[in-house]
C-alpha cells in the first residue's frame, strides 16, 4: 500500500522526533525512501529536509533506492564469521549473480549483510525478510533460495 | 486454571528456535493433537540453543525435555506421550552449574501471557515498593546489592539511579537499552523474547526510584520478534493497570513506549541512543553533562541495559543481601553470557560472576564443536579482546578481564579453535567498527580505516615490516582522541591479539604464512589423486576455476581461484585440501 505524505504526517505527527518512525513506515510501505515523498513530508511538518536526509543516510536500515521483493540478510557476526559465513555469502552471490548490497535484475532478491542477528549458537545464520534460518550450509541455502524462487516470486 | 492433570506440550518459539524450524514443529503438533486430550503451549528460548527446536512435555509429575525435534518425529512422539513411553532425550548438565536469576523464567513461561508471569511472582516487586518502600530506599537496596551495569561498562546501577534522582527537574525519563549490537551477544534478545514483563517491571521500578513518569524501550530493528513481544507485554500490563495511570491504585503513574532502532551500532552508546530517540542521527555527544543531568530532550535521564533491569525485580523480591551473596568481591551477582563460536553446546549461560572461563567453556559448553583445542576466546565484542588458551583460568569478572586486556562487555563469549586466524579476527573486528563509526571524531573515522587497510594487506600476504608498529601507533591515537567508547575501544581487538598472538602477525608479514590456513592471500587449494572427476566441485565453484573431464582428475586454475573454499566443502571424497 502506497500512501501520501499527508497520511504519514497525520499518523505520526509533525515533530522532528517522529523522523525515524515516519521513515520506517515509508520504508515498510514502499520498500525504500522516495526522495520526493520525503520532501513532501518535510513541507507538511516541522522536520527540515536536510535533517531528514541526514537521518535517512545515517542508519543502515534505510535505503534511497528500491530493493528486491525478498531481502536476504546474511549475518556477519563474530560467531557466523568464525563458522564460515563468508563462503556462504560468496555462494549466494554467485547463485543470484549479484554482489552484496545489490538487487537481482528481476527484482526478486536483494543481498545484504547485517552485524549480528543474535542467533549465534545456530551460526551461520541467514534471514530472508523476517524469517531467520540457522545452521546454514551451501546446500541448504541453495534449497531455500530455490523455494523462494518458486513460491515467493512475482 | 486446572491444567494440573493435563499433559502439556510446550514448544520453544524464540528466534533461535524458530530459525531451527520450531514454528513448523509447533504446527505439526497442532495438527497431531487434534482429537487427543493433550494441550499445546509455547514458550521462548531457555538458552539451550544447541538443542533447538526444544519441546518440553509437561506431565503430571515431571517435565520431559526433547531436543532437536523435527516435524517427521511428531506423530511418533504423540504416540509415545499417549502411551506413557516418552523418554527424556537429554541430560541437563548444561543447566546444573548455572544460577538463573535473570533467566529464571526464560523457557518456562509463555511470554505473551501476562498471567504466566504473574504466577511466577511477576510484578510483586513493583507492588511491594509502591506499597511501602520509598524511592531512596529502593536506590539504597540496589546499591547494596552491588549490581553493576550489564551492558558493558559495569557502572554501579544504584549510584547511577541516585545521580538521576538527585537531578532536580519536573520531568525525567528512564530508558531500557535493548540495542544489543555486539556481534556474538544475544542475551538481551532472549530475555525480551522470553520474559518481557520482567524488563517492564524493572524499568517501572527504576522510574519510581528516580522519579520518572515516562520510560522508553529502545530495541534493535534486527529483533522483530522481541519488538512484537515487548509491545504486546506493554499493552497487557496497561490493561491490568500494572502500567499507566495510578498503578494498582497506589498513586504511581508510569508509561512505556517502544522505540525501534534503525540499524546503527553506535546507538548502544547512551548519548547516541538519546539522539536517536529524539529523531536525529545517532551520534554521541561529549560527557559531561551525563544523561543523569541532561539527557532526553535535555531532562535528567537514566539508561540501563535489559539484563540490568531484568535483575531488579529479583533483587527487590529476595533482598539485596541474597543477590550480593553471588559473585566476586567487586562484581556481585550473576551474569548471562552468550556462548558461541566453535563450541559444542552454545547458548545462554547465567553463572555467578567470577567463574573461570575454562569452567564455562569445558564444563558447561562441553568444549569445542570440532574437538580441536581452543586457541582463543573473544570476550566483549568489538570493544573487547582475545585471550589465549593459557588464560582460560581467568575468573570472569570486570576487573580480572580488564587486567588481561579483555572486557566483560555485554557478555559475548566467542570460542575459537586452532583453525581460526587471529590476524583475521582482528581484521574482522576492525572492519566492523570502521563501518559502524559514526564519523564524528577524525581518529575513529579515519584511523580505523588506516588500521583496517594495514590488517587487510597483512592477511593478503602483502604486509610490511613496519606494519605492527604502525598499528600500535594508530591504536593509541584512536584510543586517546575519540569521544565515545566505540572509538576509544576500537583498537582493543588488535591490541589484544598483538599482545598474545604477535607470532602470527610476524608469520603473516615475514614468512607469508597463515598457520590457521584461513587467510586467502596465503593459501592455495589443491586436488589430490583421490579425485574421481565427479564434477561436484566444478558445478559449485563460483569462479569457474576448476576444469577437467568427467571421471578424470580435475585441476584448479590458480589465477581464477578466489579461494572461497566451497570446492573443499562440497567434495565428498576428501580430494581437495588447502595449505
Amino acid at each position: 500500500m502506497q500512501k501520501s505524505a499527508e497520511f504519514y504526517v497525520n499518523e505520526y505527527g509533525v515533530d522532528e522526533a517522529k523522523t525515524i518512525p515516519i521513515l520506517q513506515a515509508i520504508q515498510a510501505d514502499y520498500g525504500y525512501l522516495p526522495i520526493k515523498l520525503m520532501q513532501e513530508v518535510c513541507e507538511k511538518s516541522n522536520i527540515h529536509y536536510n535533517r531528514m536526509y541526514g537521518v535517512a543516510t545515517f542508519y543502515s536500515q534505510f535505503n534511497l533506492t528500491p530493493k528486491g521483493k525478498n531481502i536476504i540478510r546474511f549475518c556477519a557476526g563474530t560467531a557466523c564469521h568464525v563458522k564460515g559465513a563468508e563462503k556462504l555469502i560468496i555462494a549466494v552471490s554467485e547463485e543470484l549473480k549479484i554482489r552484496v548490497n545489490e538487487t537481482t535484475s528481476n527484482g526478486l532478491f536483494s543481498l545484504e549483510t547485517v552485524a549480528c542477528l543474535g542467533c549465534c549458537s545456530l551460526a551461520p545464520v541467514m534471514m530472508i525478510n523476517d524469517k531467520v534460518y540457522g545452521k546454514m550450509t551451501i546446500a541448504k541455502v541453495k534449497e531455500i533460495l530455490m523455494d523462494y524462487k518458486q513460491h515467493h516470486g512475482q | 486454571m486446572d491444567n494440573k492433570d493435563k499433559t502439556i506440550i510446550r514448544v520453544g518459539l524464540g528466534t533461535c528456535g524458530i530459525s531451527a524450524g520450531a514454528n513448523d514443529v509447533y504446527d505439526a503438533f497442532k495438527e497431531a493433537i487434534a482429537g487427543t486430550n493433550l494441550t499445546l503451549e509455547y514458550t521462548s528460548c531457555n538458552g539451550m540453543c544447541f538443542r533447538e527446536p526444544i519441546v518440553d512435555i509437561i506431565l503430571k509429575d515431571r517435565i520431559i525435555s526433547l531436543s532437536n525435534v523435527s516435524c517427521g518425529e511428531v506423530p511418533r512422539l504423540i504416540n509415545e506421550i499417549l502411551n506413557n513411553k516418552i523418554i527424556d532425550s537429554e541430560d541437563n548438565d548444561f543447566l546444573v552449574m548455572q544460577n538463573r536469576i535473570v533467566l529464571e523464567n526464560c523457557g518456562h513461561i509463555n511470554p505473551d501471557k501476562i498471567d504466566d508471569y504473574l504466577a511466577k511472582e511477576g510484578y510483586q516487586a513493583l507492588k511491594k515498593i509502591l506499597l511501602d518502600i520509598l524511592p531512596e530506599q529502593v536506590i539504597s537496596e540496589v546499591k547494596s546489592s552491588g549490581l553493576r551495569g550489564r551492558g558493558g561498562a559495569g557502572f554501579p546501577t544504584g549510584l547511577k539511579w541516585e545521580l538521576a534522582r538527585n537531578s532536580k527537574s519536573n520531568e525525567k525519563y528512564v530508558i531500557c537499552n535493548a540495542d544489543e549490537g555486539d556481534p556474538g551477544a544475544f542475551m538481551d534478545r532472549a530475555v525480551i523474547e522470553g520474559d518481557p514483563h520482567r524488563v517492564l517491571e524493572g524499568l517501572a521500578i527504576s522510574g519510581y526510584a528516580i522519579g520518572a513518569k515516562y520510560g522508553y524501550v529502545y530495541v534493535r530493528a534486527e529483533y522483530p520478534l522481541a519488538v512484537k513481544r515487548i509491545k504486546q507485554a506493554i499493552e497487557d500490563a496497561q490493561n491490568r493497570n500494572l502500567l499507566g495511570n495510578n498503578i494498582l491504585g497506589l498513586g504511581f503513574n508510569f508509561f512505556i513506549k517502544v522505540k525501534e532502532g534503525a540499524g546503527a551500532f553506535v546507538c548502544g552508546e547512551e548519548t547516541a541512543l538519546i539522539a536517536s530517540i529524539e529523531g536525529k542521527r545517532g551520534m554521541p555527544t561529549l560527557k559531561p553533562p551525563y544523561p543523569a543531568e541532561s539527557g532526553l530532550w535535555g531532562y535528567p535521564t537514566n539508561i540501563n541495559n535489559v539484563e540490568t533491569l531484568a535483575a531488579i525485580p529479583w533483587i527487590i523480591r529476595h533482598g539485596a543481601d541474597k543477590y550480593a551473596n553471588f559473585g566476586a568481591e567487586k562484581s556481585k551477582g550473576t551474569k548471562v553470557f552468550s556462548l558461541a563460536g566453535q563450541i559444542s553446546k552454545g547458548g545462554l549461560v547465567e553463572v555467578e560472576i567470577g567463574m573461570s572461563l575454562r569452567k564455562i567453556i569445558y564444563e558447561i559448553g562441553a568444549g569445542t564443536s570440532s574437538g580441536k583445542p581452543v586457541k582463543a576466546v573473544q570476550l566483549g565484542g568489538p570493544s573487547g579482546g582475545c585471550l589465549p588458551e593459557s588464560m582460560l583460568d581467568t575468573p570472569v569478572d570486570y576487573e580480572s578481564l580488564l587486567a588481561k586486556g579483555a572486557i566483560m562487555g555485554s557478555g559475548g563469549i566467542v570460542v575459537m579453535d586452532v583453525d581460526t586466524c587471529m590476524v583475521d579476527i582482528a581484521r574482522y573486528f576492525l572492519a566492523f567498527t570502521q563501518k559502524e563509526s559514526c564519523g564524528k571524531c577524525t581518529f575513529c573515522r579515519l584511523g580505523t580505516k588506516r588500521m583496517l587497510e594495514i590488517l587487510e594487506r597483512i592477511t593478503l600476504g602483502e604486509g610490511r615490516e613496519s606494519d605492527v608498529e604502525s598499528l600500535i601507533d594508530l591504536a593509541s591515537k584512536i584510543g586517546a582522541s575519540s569521544l565515545c567508547q566505540l572509538g576509544k575501544t576500537a583498537p582493543n581487538p588488535v591490541l589484544s591479539t598483538l599482545k598474545y598472538f604477535k607470532d602470527e602477525y610476524i608469520e603473516h608479514i615475514v614468512n607469508k604464512k597463515c598457520r590457521a590456513r584461513s587467510c586467502k592471500g596465503l593459501i592455495n587449494y589443491k586436488i589430490t589423486n583421490k579425485c574421481i572427476g565427479c564434477h561436484l566441485c566444478t558445478k559449485a565453484c563460483p569462479a569457474k576455476a576448476i576444469n577437467g573431464e568427467i571421471k578424470e582428475k580435475h585441476q584448479i586454475i590458480p589465477d581464477l581461484c578466489i579461494k572461497c573454499g566451497i570446492c573443499e566443502s562440497v567434495c565428498k571424497f576428501e580430494a581437495i585440501y588447502h595449505e
